[in-house]
């Protein structure tokens, strides 16, 4: 049932909606028109001369074989950060559900993570693996381990998928938690004296029951692995060694902050987008059918 | 889309900046009539206070013109900051830019005013041959005028662990002078249970462009670049080739470390872990306040096949300052540049910037200075970076480097050698890697200056 809410003036509609509209043209389509313009020019720094290229930019990025290995990292980090962040998220949120001593401590504690803002929780990892100053890195290398992130590709890229899912784990455990929460205690109680053990329970019952939420963090996961990672890799790795740990949204800044190639920069920025919308629009389409909405 | 995010961001900063400074304009500053001049820099403390300590100095000498010295973030940051300012028409009056934005800065045609030609416009006296060759070069144009003010600069030189050569049985007084003399000194060192013999901050820098500047050897056609936007790498010559696969090899018996790109290394000197480091002669002030060890300071080594009538002059790193243009600019903003421009060139200044800070004495009469006030008696090893920048006369190879967006081209070769002491290409694989795709660079960069 719908109700439909009504003004005297004909105006004041509008009104309200101005601010909501200023900001997104402001915010989102004014920048986003600047990039597909400039995506099809060739320009220097200081934008002096510019030049009408049509897709020149696009094919260029396109055909670049490091852009396509860049992409394969991408795919690499963005799912391994999902599925490890809501994995994690999703266990430990299951146990601090369940009668334990001290459960409010576990909760309050396993949220901190959030408040942390990505650069600073990678200098914090740094100051755990770095080889030469890290404790843990030099623990490894202690043991005999040739653990060194600077210069085996495999290692950083393990190092940054563990930070930036750690940072997200917290996000990913209140909500899941709150879903826990949500579920009615008679409906649990109901299949147990029915005889289901607690891994019956959770698969019939809690990960049905849990299917919104883990939807709509399936798509805030998939987000934050291409786009709000930038801060880890940045102070982490860099993107190196090698491209080992180069993602797109890395090689959109390194491109057109760094090396000052807005053209190509923006072309990217344009396909990022083109791929976050295909990704989105195919997680709606697909994957919430299964989902139930009770 | 952080681009277009940090661009709006900046015009932003930009324009509440204009703002406030219009509302200020009718205080005190107006009644005295004094031109304000913003100045941009991109110098993190303690370097950053130091350099709007000078500001101060100057607009404490005065009474017209009144300095702004702010801080805009890293180099890159402050480079990003200009332009975005620029293209919202806000240009600062000086931005401090790093020795690698040169060729950027001198292909914006009228988004810069050289310096020769503001100190004529303003009938101030400048001499650019007061200046140290490697420096004036470094920002000079191809008919050799000096396009914007060296400020910062700094070499690439070795630091060396005096305890760790005693412990080696090495003469802690006579640090390795050649390549071969090097890696004898870095086999003695691990037998001696050092981790890390050797390593260097700046692997680019370092090892490629000084690495043929002290050669007479090319790192690109065209000069370095000088001659023209048309200039190709060069580093797969036999010296670039033997040196890095030197390096490969070492790094495979444990005599040098890769310790990272840019500047990361330079924790591994001060600490103890390496016993030498090829770094920024910048870092003698970090050294000085962390290392609880004997150091001692030394030009870069050398290969005596490769330079058969010794090693010529290294070439500089650091900042410049540049004019920048803007349709408001009026006379009087230029005229009180170069008064500020005319004070920063004076020896005294630039004597007390080298002691207090470490960098080079960017004049040869700062240089003086310096040693008349008996500096390098009382702190030995100080002199070698102005001494390695002059020991020789520049040569074509020895001026620097005019290559367009060469911070890309340096992250190139850097991406190229990890790949490389990973063991997954050699030395010669990862030059020509590194040429392909650091001409691709050059040609865009030309497409997008021509005209």
């Amino acid at each position: 049932m719908q109700r439909r809410v009504t003004f005297d003036n004909r105006l004041l509609p509008y009104l309200l909606l101005a601010p909501q509209v200023a900001v997104t043209l402001v915010f989102f389509i004014w920048p986003a028109a600047n990039a597909i313009w400039q995506s099809v020019h060739l320009q220097d720094a200081f934008g002096i001369r510019s030049e009408f290229v049509w897709f020149e930019n696009f094919t260029n990025v396109l055909g670049d074989p490091n852009y396509l290995d860049t992409l394969k990292v991408t795919v690499v980090f963005s799912l391994a950060v999902t599925v490890l962040a809501m994995g994690l998220a999703l266990l430990l949120a299951v146990l601090a559900d369940s009668k334990i001593k001290g459960a409010r401590a576990y909760k309050t504690l396993l949220i901190w993570p959030y408040a942390l803002a990505p650069a600073v929780a990678a200098v914090l990892w740094m100051f755990i693996f770095n080889p030469d100053i890290g404790s843990f890195g030099r623990a490894l290398r202690a043991l005999g381990y040739d653990w060194d992130y600077r210069l085996n590709g495999g290692q950083a890229l393990t190092m940054v998928i563990m930070a930036a899912s750690w940072k997200q784990v917290s996000y990913n455990f209140i909500f899941f938690l709150a879903g826990l929460q949500a579920i009615p205690r008679s409906v649990m109680e109901a299949a147990s004296i029915d005889g289901a053990g607690p891994v019956r329970r959770f698969w019939t019952i809690t990960f049905p029951l849990l299917s919104p939420t883990t939807f709509f963090l399936l798509v805030v996961d998939m987000v934050y692995a291409f786009f709000e990672t930038f801060g880890t890799i940045h102070a982490l790795t860099q993107g190196g060694p090698g491209k080992a740990t180069e993602t797109l949204i890395f090689r959109v800044y390194q491109d057109g902050v760094v090396n000052n190639d807005l053209g190509g920069s923006s072309a990217q920025s344009v396909i990022l987008m083109v791929i976050v919308i295909a990704l989105t629009a195919v997680q709606f389409r697909f994957v919430e059918r299964k989902v139930h909405y009770s | 889309m952080l681009t277009r995010r940090k661009l709006a961001l900046l015009t932003g900063a930009a324009a509440t900046s204009a703002l406030l400074f219009a509302a200020a304009l009718p205080g005190p500053a107006l009644a005295q009539q004094k031109t304000v001049i913003d100045f941009w820099h991109g110098l993190p403390q303690p370097l950053g206070g130091q350099l709007e300590q000078i500001a101060k100095d100057f607009n404490d000498s005065q009474q017209a013109v009144q300095v702004n010295a702010s801080y805009k973030g890293s180099y890159p940051e402050t480079m990003q900051a200009a332009i975005a300012a620029f293209r919202a028409g806000n240009a600062p009056h000086i931005v401090q830019m790093f020795e690698v934005g040169t060729a950027t800065m001198m292909a914006a045609g009228p988004a810069v005013k050289p310096v020769y030609q503001l100190m004529q416009e303003t009938g101030a006296s400048f001499d650019a041959d007061a200046y140290i060759p490697a420096v004036k070069g470094y920002y000079s144009s191809k008919d050799g005028k000096m396009m914007a003010l060296p400020f910062n600069s700094s070499s690439t030189i070795m630091f060396y662990n005096k305890d760790a050569f005693q412990k080696a049985g090495l003469d802690p007084n006579k640090p390795p002078a050649t390549w071969p003399e090097m890696i004898e000194a870095t086999k003695k060192l691990k037998a001696s249970g050092s981790t890390c013999p050797l390593t260097t901050a700046w692997p680019v820098w370092a090892q490629f462009e000084q690495l043929g500047a002290i050669h007479n050897t090319p790192f690109a056609s065209q000069a370095n670049g000088f001659g023209g936007l048309n200039a190709e790498l060069k580093i797969d010559a036999p010296l670039y080739v033997k040196h890095v696969q030197t390096l490969i090899d070492m790094q495979k018996d444990g005599l040098f470390k890769y310790g990272g790109r840019d500047n990361k290394p330079d924790a591994l000197f001060p600490s103890g872990e390496c016993a030498m480091i090829h770094a920024s002669s910048g870092l003698r002030s970090r050294i000085l306040k962390e290392a609880t060890f004997a150091w001692g300071a030394a030009p870069l080594p050398y290969w005596p096949e490769f330079a058969k009538d010794g090693p010529k002059n290294s070439i500089i790193g650091g900042a410049a300052f540049w004019v920048m243009t803007s349709p408001k600019r009026t006379p009087a903003e230029y005229k009180a540049v170069s008064q500020f421009f005319t004070y920063l060139a004076r020896p005294e200044v630039d004597a007390k910037w080298h002691m207090d800070t470490g960098y080079v004495p960017v004049t040869m009469k700062g240089f003086e200075l310096a040693k008349a006030q008996g500096y390098y008696e009382k702190n030995p090893g100080a002199d070698v970076p102005a001494a390695q920048l002059t020991r020789t006369p520049t040569t074509e190879n020895s001026m620097g480097l005019r290559l367009g967006n060469l911070p890309e081209i340096r992250n190139i070769i850097q991406e190229e050698l990890e790949k490389a002491f990973q063991g997954q290409q050699d030395a010669k694989q990862a030059l020509d890697a590194s040429i392909k795709r650091g001409n691709t660079v050059l040609r865009n960069f030309e497409r997008a200056n021509k005209g």
